[in-house]
């Protein structure tokens, strides 16, 4: 057994009545990578966070290469070796690589003179770790992928030795992701310690040495990833067995509900991201958009909703056509009966300053329920948010508490739980499991189906291939943005992939 | 690598840092008194003494807060629709216009009890006109409402002088004001209150506005945390996208928000005009405009707050005009420097020591402090 580079000792931390981390015992080899899942809400990041210095724990101990160490802020992690790559990155848009990664780590007051050394460390450890990226291209320039790679960089800058990544690839494409897994390999073979969260369990299975499970704010296992299943890894998570892939019947596909046709959408550049696409969506029936990320779905699932203007093309929801000007009023959309749950949750889907409650109005906060005159009827909202959070097991049950503090994956069941609890005709879902752990996967996957039943029309966009292929009906392919092909729900991943990538269809079929 | 600001206990929150804000500025503020020779531990007990020592200078704390408070929620209001208006100044200005019409024409006819209403009215209306022109630009052309709104402080300086000057100006006289109102045209003093607990008040201007800004204050609350229409000033200033998700129409909401913010700057000039000089002269309003600015920065856009912060404000004019007397060295300009440090520290500052409170509540006891996630953090 290596030794640990990290040991964290009975590290308890309670926000309010919510424990989030409670007694928890934590050893990490040097360099490994560690491997850290659970439900959401368990408390994994907040154990990170006291780790790199964000947050406090109640009580406890950390060791750090085995001597004891008190983190009081980030700064202190980092001048113990500890970096953190966040999910969302802390990166100036219009600052260049270079000046990213020295910003705060500038070594003299002359900055000439600190770049151009910044310049050869960061060319030397590009090299080093196969973490390519221009040191003068402008951050928001570039994709997230290599938005990323700056993160890493700024964090092996500063001397880290152990490496926090928090949920890395939610918004990476599948390859990003691979070459992110070469980078941290690099990483491990240099002998780096490497800590990853994440919700998929097959990056768990691909890339970690072992793996601990976190369960309601409690360690629940650690285990050589070796030695595992995903099977027992999710049963771990979530106390009980999962369905990984929700059962569903034959569709009993109905009328049409939403017609789409030569739909084409430009961006604020002029570029055409949705190319002349046509489809119906109909009564009691999931369709599935699959495709790599930035193929003109996003801009689609917003021109259906009435929030991005079409340059041409019609949809009809009912029969009737929906404004595309660009000037389609979202809120009579969703008085016909179209619902939407967009992929931003963070800034489109919710106001995270707001509490729970006045979130699980938005959008519907015309609908008479909610009001009494021009006042907001607040009894009624907030028993309307608490039903909810029964039904949708929102944790922690507390609809009062700002929504910032609900973890990603609660977040995103009080969109849905807004949204599906409107009994809408016409679904459309944008990323419905996007950071979202296993259980409320499989929560979420039978809420859609039940819906389908009860003859919804639900058109889901998503990134993950699992997922369109274990809830669809029919799956639609984009690329480049177009519809580049149909298949059935017993379509293979490869087939799809070849599709996803844009190989011309006749080829892929074969 | 940035930390995001603690999330304290309520009362650190809203009551230690705002108190250390300003022990720091009245600190710094001591040596610039100190720099010209006199005794800053005498200046202070001057300020204070004269503010809120006697009857008559909590009457003048508490008229100079009233139009500070109505100036503060003006800010708050558009602040709450992610909105800087600072064109408070100019719409409060403008305002007088409006009242100084109603009272020329019904000051000889109605009781005040009647022309005040009317008055209420043409105030607000003439402050939301002044407003609407640079909302409607914003909401439809994207001109920035710090630049129009500050360029309209201009235009509406010039439109008085005009008004003042050529048309309002009774004929023959020499000072460029209106005729003083009659009785109609003057609000009743409030001064009896204070005399209520036994202080004597020789003459103060604190009038039935300060009334009328403590209702607008409640009235502001119940706006922004119970009405619908606060509700989506409230998402849109978050998030605007957010905003158009939920169906919230941008530019009807920036109209409606920068209308109502409008109409409160507007409301501050019934104080001076028909509560204190009984005219409309020129530039009455003296920068009460930007005072709203660091009112509503201090009180944190909360009417509670906001209230309190003009009562402060309110003092550091009173007291400063006391202290400016009795010590011939502090000048009134000196006054304005230590105002300005309040500003700074109160105001512009306000995160200054968060960090370090943060720290030391975090070693006193961990449990109290969480970090607010950072927009966008989470998952
Ligand atoms: N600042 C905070 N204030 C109050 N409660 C908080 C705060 N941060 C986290 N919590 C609560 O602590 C618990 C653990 O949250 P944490 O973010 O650590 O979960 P997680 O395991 O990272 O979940 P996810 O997989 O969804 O990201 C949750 O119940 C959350 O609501
Ligand atoms: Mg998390």
């Amino acid at each position: 057994m290596a030794q640990a580079a990290i040991e964290l000792i009975g590290i308890n931390k309670s926000f309010g009545a919510v424990r989030a981390n409670r007694d928890i015992n934590l050893e990490i080899a040097r360099g490994t990578i560690h491997g850290i899942v659970g439900e959401n809400g368990a408390g994994k990041s907040t154990l990170m966070s006291i780790l790199y210095g964000f947050y406090q724990a109640d009580s406890g101990e950390i060791h750090v290469g085995g001597q004891p160490a008190s983190i009081k802020t980030p700064n202190d992690a980092i001048a113990l070796g500890i970096g953190m790559v966040h999910q969302h990155f802390m990166l100036v848009d219009n600052f260049s690589v270079l000046e990213n990664v020295i910003l705060g780590a500038e070594s003299d007051a002359l900055l000439k003179k600190s770049i151009a050394k910044a310049r050869s460390e960061l060319e030397r450890l590009e090299r080093e770790y196969g973490l390519e990226v221009d040191p003068d291209a402008i951050i928001e320039e570039l994709p997230v992928g290599l938005q990323q790679r700056v993160e890493i960089l700024k964090a092996l800058y500063r001397g880290a030795e152990i490496l926090i990544l928090d949920e890395p690839t939610g918004v990476l494409t599948p390859a990003e992701a691979d070459h992110l897994f070469r980078i941290l390999k690099q990483l491990k073979e240099q002998g780096k310690t490497v800590v990853l969260i994440t919700h998929k369990l097959r990056e768990i299975m691909a890339i970690t040495d072992t793996v601990s499970v976190m369960r309601q704010g409690t360690m629940v296992a650690t285990r050589e990833t070796k030695k595992t299943t995903v099977g027992e890894l999710a049963e771990l998570m979530v106390g009980r067995r999962v369905l990984l892939r929700v059962e569903k019947g034959e569709a009993e596909a109905g009328g049409i509900k939403l017609a789409v046709k030569n739909l084409t959408v430009k961006d604020s550049r002029g570029v055409t991201v949705v190319d002349d696409v046509s489809f119906d969506l109909r009564a009691g029936e999931i369709v599935g958009i699959a495709g790599v990320a930035g193929n003109g779905q996003s801009e689609l699932l917003e021109a259906i909703s009435g929030i991005r203007h079409a340059v041409s093309g019609s949809v009809m929801l009912d029969g009737k056509p929906i404004d595309l000007t660009g000037a389609a009023d979202p809120g009579e959309l969703r008085e016909r009966g179209l619902a939407h749950v967009p992929e931003d949750r963070h800034h489109v889907g919710l106001v995270l300053a707001f509490e729970e409650n006045e979130n699980s109005i938005l959008g519907y906060h015309d609908d008479e329920r909610y009001l009494k005159g021009p006042f907001l009827n607040i009894d009624a909202i907030r028993d309307d948010a608490k039903d909810k959070i029964t039904k949708y097991d929102i944790r922690p049950a507390d609809c009062r508490l700002r929504t910032a503090n609900f973890s990603g994956g609660n977040q995103q069941k009080i969109v849905l739980a807004r949204e599906m609890e409107q009994d809408p005709g016409v679904l459309i879902v944008g990323q419905p499991t996007r950071g979202v752990d296993v259980g409320a996967i499989e929560f979420i996957h039978k809420r859609l189906i039940a819906m389908r039943d009860q003859g919804k029309a639900v058109l889901v966009v998503s990134v993950e291939l699992d997922e369109i292929r274990s809830l669809s009906d029919r799956i639609l392919v984009m690329f480049a943005g177009r519809i580049v092909g149909e298949r059935g729900p017993e379509a293979t991943e490869g087939e799809l992939g070849l599709l996803m990538a844009g190989v011309e269809h006749q080829e892929a079929a074969e | 690598m940035s930390t995001p600001y603690a999330k304290l206990p309520g009362w650190a929150d809203y009551g230690l840092i705002p108190v250390i804000n300003l022990f720091v500025a009245f600190v710094v503020a001591g040596f610039v008194v100190m720099l010209v020779g006199e005794n800053p531990l005498r200046a202070a007990a001057i300020l204070v003494e004269g503010a809120f020592g006697r009857g008559q200078g909590i009457a003048f704390t508490l008229y100079y807060a009233t139009t500070f408070i109505f100036s503060g929620l003006s800010v708050a209001v558009a602040v709450h629709c992610g909105l800087f208006n600072i064109g408070g100044e100019g719409q409060g200005y403008i305002a007088g216009l409006g009242i100084g019409v109603v009272c020329l024409a019904f000051d000889s006819v109605l009781p005040w009890w009647l022309t005040f209403p009317l008055a209420i009215i043409a105030a607000a209306a003439m402050g939301a006109l002044w407003a609407l022109i640079p909302a409607y630009l914003q909401a439809k052309r994207g001109s920035h409402i710090v630049i129009t709104t500050i360029m309209f402080n201009f235009i509406a300086a010039s439109v008085m002088v005009y008004m003042l000057v050529d048309v309002l100006k009774p004929a023959g006289s020499m000072a460029p004001q209106t005729r003083n109102f009659l009785e109609g045209g003057q609000l009743p003093k409030l001064n009896w209150i204070i005399e209520l607990f036994g202080a004597k008040i020789r003459s103060a201007p604190l009038n039935v506005t300060f009334l009328l800004a403590l209702v607008m204050a409640f009235l502001v609350w119940l706006l922004i945390w119970r009405t619908k229409l606060g509700y989506e000033m409230r998402t849109y200033g978050h998030s605007p996208k957010a905003a158009r998700y939920a169906g919230i129409s941008e530019t009807r909401i920036i109209i409606i928000a920068m209308l109502i913010s409008g109409a409160l700057a507007g409301m501050m000039a019934l104080n001076p005009v028909m509560g204190d000089q009984h005219n409309v002269a020129l530039d009455f309003v003296s920068g009460a405009g930007f005072v709203g600015i660091a009112v509503a920065l201090m009180g944190r856009s909360h009417p509670v707050g906001i209230v309190l912060a003009a009562i402060l404000f309110g003092m550091l004019y009173q007291g400063g005009a006391e202290l400016a007397f009795e010590m011939p060295a502090i000048s009134r300009d000196m006054i304005v420097i230590i105002q300005g440090l309040v500003i700074l520290f109160a105001g512009a500052l306000e995160h200054m020591f968060r960090p370090h409170i943060q720290a030391l509540f975090a070693s006193i006891s961990p449990r109290t402090v969480g970090i607010e996630a950072v927009k966008g953090k989470g998952a």
